[in-house]
């Protein structure tokens, strides 16, 4: 039998990566919107994982939720982006510097 | 049981192998495909919790639609295929592995098994329903939320297209003052003709008929 604390390994692992990838790849900001649904992927899986131990559905009602918000926050990130990158012509995050902050 | 372990240990290692490929490689079309490999093994690892719904929805929506945006977008943008140059790269190395190896031994600690070993998952019947066990709660308890959902999701589809659409140039629209302004001259016309011999029929007109639009 798999235990709780398996799965949450995995998850942790997972998020892991994904912090790493943000980090190590910091030009390419359609990498890291990828590396954010990763994170949000194993903080879903933790979600379920408990929902199941806890023999509770709520942890699903949580993740249903997380998965529409993350699909809008998605759209609207790539659209940005869109609209960034035909400005700029580029989607580095260093160039983005235009208000000088 | 045997085979479920087997299972777990073989989609866990795909999720995480994929996961690190998806942030080593370097260009951006393999790292969307394997990010598509990385849910589809979460969706697997999601059936074994029995949440047999989530698990679907994940794949159509986000390996269906999301994924599909992604790539859509990645092509759509034309950019210079590869993503990082390896200067960088290594040099934000250290970096990232200190922060992840940090990050997980704390989360290590925090989730080792000492914690959590008195939960066990219990065992349900054979016609145990989840969609009907979700869809219970889900639009009793948490019918407003649900609600709130689906005007995000609305919020979301005008924001994406207003964002994304092209304003004037290249975009066929209709003048509406021009149309409204145009009078029986400007787009009428007839013409004097001699008729013809043996056919009472009038033919008034010219080869199309300008005055469709009137």
């Amino acid at each position: 039998m798999i235990s709780l604390s398996t799965y949450l390994s995995v998850s942790a692992v997972l998020f892991g990566i994904s912090l790493a990838g943000i980090i190590l790849n910091r030009k390419n900001l359609i990498l890291i919107l990828m590396c954010i649904e990763l994170m949000l992927l194993s903080v879903n899986t933790n979600f379920i994982a408990f929902s199941h131990y806890l023999n509770n559905t709520v942890g699903q009602v949580f993740v249903f939720f997380i998965l529409a918000v993350a699909a809008a926050e998605t759209a609207i990130g790539l659209a940005i982006l869109m609209v960034l990158f035909r400005k700029r012509n580029s989607i580095k995050v260093e160039e983005l510097n235009i208000l000088k902050g | 049981m045997y085979i479920e372990s087997l299972v777990f240990v073989v989609f866990s290692v795909m999720l995480i192998g994929s996961a690190l490929a998806m942030i080593v490689s370097r260009n951006t079309i393999y790292s969307a495909l394997f990010l598509v490999a990385c849910f589809v093994a979460s969706s697997v690892l999601w059936l074994l919790l029995e949440a047999e719904f989530l698990a679907l929805i994940l794949i159509f929506v986000y390996v269906g639609a999301v994924m599909t945006l992604f790539l859509f977008v990645v092509m759509l943008l034309n950019m210079d295929i590869v993503s990082h140059e390896k200067g960088a790269f290594v040099r934000y190395l250290p970096v990232g592995i200190v922060l992840m190896l940090g990050m997980l031994a704390l989360m290590m600690y925090v989730i080792s098994p000492t914690h959590f070993a008195v939960l066990t998952s219990v065992q349900h019947p054979a016609d145990y329903s989840n969609i009907k066990a979700l869809g219970a709660v889900l639009y009793t308890q948490y019918a407003y939320p649900v609600e709130v959902t689906s005007v995000i999701l609305l919020v979301a589809i005008i924001a994406a297209v207003s964002l994304a659409a092209r304003h004037k140039g290249n975009r066929r629209s209709q003048n509406i003052d021009v149309q409204l302004a145009a009078t029986k001259g400007d787009r009428l016309q007839v013409l004097k003709m001699p008729s013809e011999k043996f056919s009472g029929a009038s033919d008034i007109g010219g080869p199309e008929q300008p005055a469709r639009g009137e």
